[in-house]
């Protein structure tokens, strides 16, 4: 019997959520590193009790863990996030040029092939990578050549939030920063190019159709269709058929297109998931109503998934990286919110029911499944 | 023997339970206890000062014989009681909350 294993990082620390593949009797394991923020943890495919953490805070600064034992035992390895040369600077808010500064690691992405092998997504905006499992960290600076002296932070901060690699092919890489846009490499990460045509922008910018600058929230794609990205932006929900050439909106019947997460059902590559909020600054679902958005149609076409979650007074927000699907054969849905409840469907968003309700703030949710 | 004491998410991450000696070089500066500290305890660096500066984090601070040292050069000269080890050198996680 497979085992479903949930790693879930809260701003007060880091739980493994453990079931077998009914999903309905779970073990919380946790808090790992209490009373530190948890911005991501997650395992890796090439080897499952691998483990990646990214873990900070306001007095201490950044730690980077690593278990090769699923959490059983921990082991601090490299924190030293050093910018390629002279960091340079990026637009600040007054409208001078600012040093770019680390402050925190975002999002870890292991490879598929190798655990050893992981890609750090920071703030201020970077892309690292490790070769020999976060013993070391080098930046790939050549992100930072596509007009990074024109990003500027929002107010979530200028991270690099979302890492995606290509199955089809490890030297594509998909990043996405806050008020930055989205960007591919084709050659591993030495060059790379905005892939922001087809967004719009209308009340974040000057010019609503900028090769940089627009707020990409989250992107992800179905492994089967690896030309195929699903975005949430700031405002509205897009697609774009050729690896980001050209994005076309697909918020359809949405009652709102602001959201944080989206993502990809595991067998139908048509089959995606948002979590709408009302709006930029009131970031909790429309109504009061927890609802999450199905669409089996690539988008455009949306039904709320409502079985099990609060349609009175809920006022939680689920944020970008605390969103996830497993991959068993009636694909599990997972999230986590800002109340600290983590909610998951064994039925592929039919119905819901919390795991646990009483954590943290959850920052990110990961989920592997173990046979 | 230098005595170093630090707060608890410290201790953790360095898996002690309490007060940590070292063998520090003479002249005995806070940058030189630091560096023996990061030197014994490699999973601390970065997190008392920035791994690129080794400036002081913001929210760090630096107690001994009930002064408040923080703010002095890192190559200051350290009171003799922690220069004897006989009263230690104390890693603080400031106030910062509300």
């Amino acid at each position: 019997m497979s085992e479903v294993r949930v790693l879930v990082g809260t701003r007060k620390g880091a739980f493994i959520l453990r079931s077998d593949e009914q999903r309905k009797d779970w073990t919380v394991d946790g808090p790992h590193f209490p009373g530190w923020e948890i911005y991501h943890i997650t395992g890796t495919p090439a080897d499952p009790n691998r483990l990646y953490v990214s873990q900070s805070g306001g007095w201490f600064g950044q730690v980077i863990q690593r278990s090769d034992d699923a959490g059983k035992t921990w082991e601090a390895v490299s924190n030293d996030f050093s910018y390629d040369g002279v960091p340079g600077t990026h637009q600040w808010y007054d409208g001078t040029q600012h040093p770019w500064e680390f402050k925190r690691v975002w999002h870890l992405e292991p490879s598929p092939a190798d655990p050893d092998s992981v890609y750090a997504g920071v703030e201020d905006a970077a892309l690292f990578h490790s070769a020999d499992g976060g013993r070391s960290w080098r930046e790939l600076s050549g992100l930072r050549d596509v007009q990074g002296d024109q990003w500027q932070p929002g107010a979530g901060g200028m991270c690099l939030h979302t890492i995606v690699i290509s199955p089809d092919d490890p030297k594509r890489i998909f990043v996405a920063i806050s008020a930055a846009g989205a960007f591919r490499t084709d050659d591993g990460g030495a060059t790379w190019m905005p892939i922001n045509k087809g967004l719009r922008s209308n009340m974040e910018l000057p010019d609503a159709d900028a090769d940089v600058g627009h707020c990409v929230h989250s992107i992800a794609l179905h492994p089967s269709r690896p030309g195929t990205l699903y975005m949430q932006k700031h405002w509205d929900v897009m697609r774009t058929d050729n690896a980001g050439d050209l994005w076309h909106e697909v918020s359809g019947n949405l009652p709102s297109d602001f959201g944080f997460p989206i993502a990809v059902h595991a067998h139908e590559p048509e089959t995606i998931y948002v979590v709408p909020i009302t709006s930029d600054s009131h970031h909790f679902p429309p109504e009061g109503k927890l609802r999450v958005y199905r669409s089996r149609s690539g988008g455009n076409s949306w039904e709320a998934l409502t079985n099990g979650l609060p349609q009175d007074n809920c006022y939680v927000n689920v944020l970008r990286n605390a969103f996830a699907v497993d991959t068993l054969p009636s694909c599990g849905v997972y999230f986590g919110t800002t109340g600290g409840q983590v909610y998951a469907s064994a039925d592929s968003g039919d119905s819901w029911a919390p795991i646990v309700r009483d954590l943290p703030p959850v920052l990110s949710v990961e989920v592997q499944v173990l046979p | 023997m230098i005595v170093v004491t630090l707060p608890m998410h410290l201790r953790d991450l360095a898996r002690v339970t309490g007060p940590v000696t070292l063998d520090v070089p003479e002249p005995v500066t806070r940058q030189a206890i630091l560096d023996a500290l990061e030197a014994a305890y490699p999973m601390l660096r970065g997190t008392i000062r920035d791994a690129s500066t080794r400036e002081r984090r913001a929210f760090i601070r630096f107690f001994a014989c009930g002064e408040d040292l923080s703010h002095e050069p890192a190559d200051s000269a350290l009171p003799v009681e922690v220069t004897a080890g006989k009263e230690p050198f104390r890693i603080i996680g400031a106030m910062a909350g509300g």
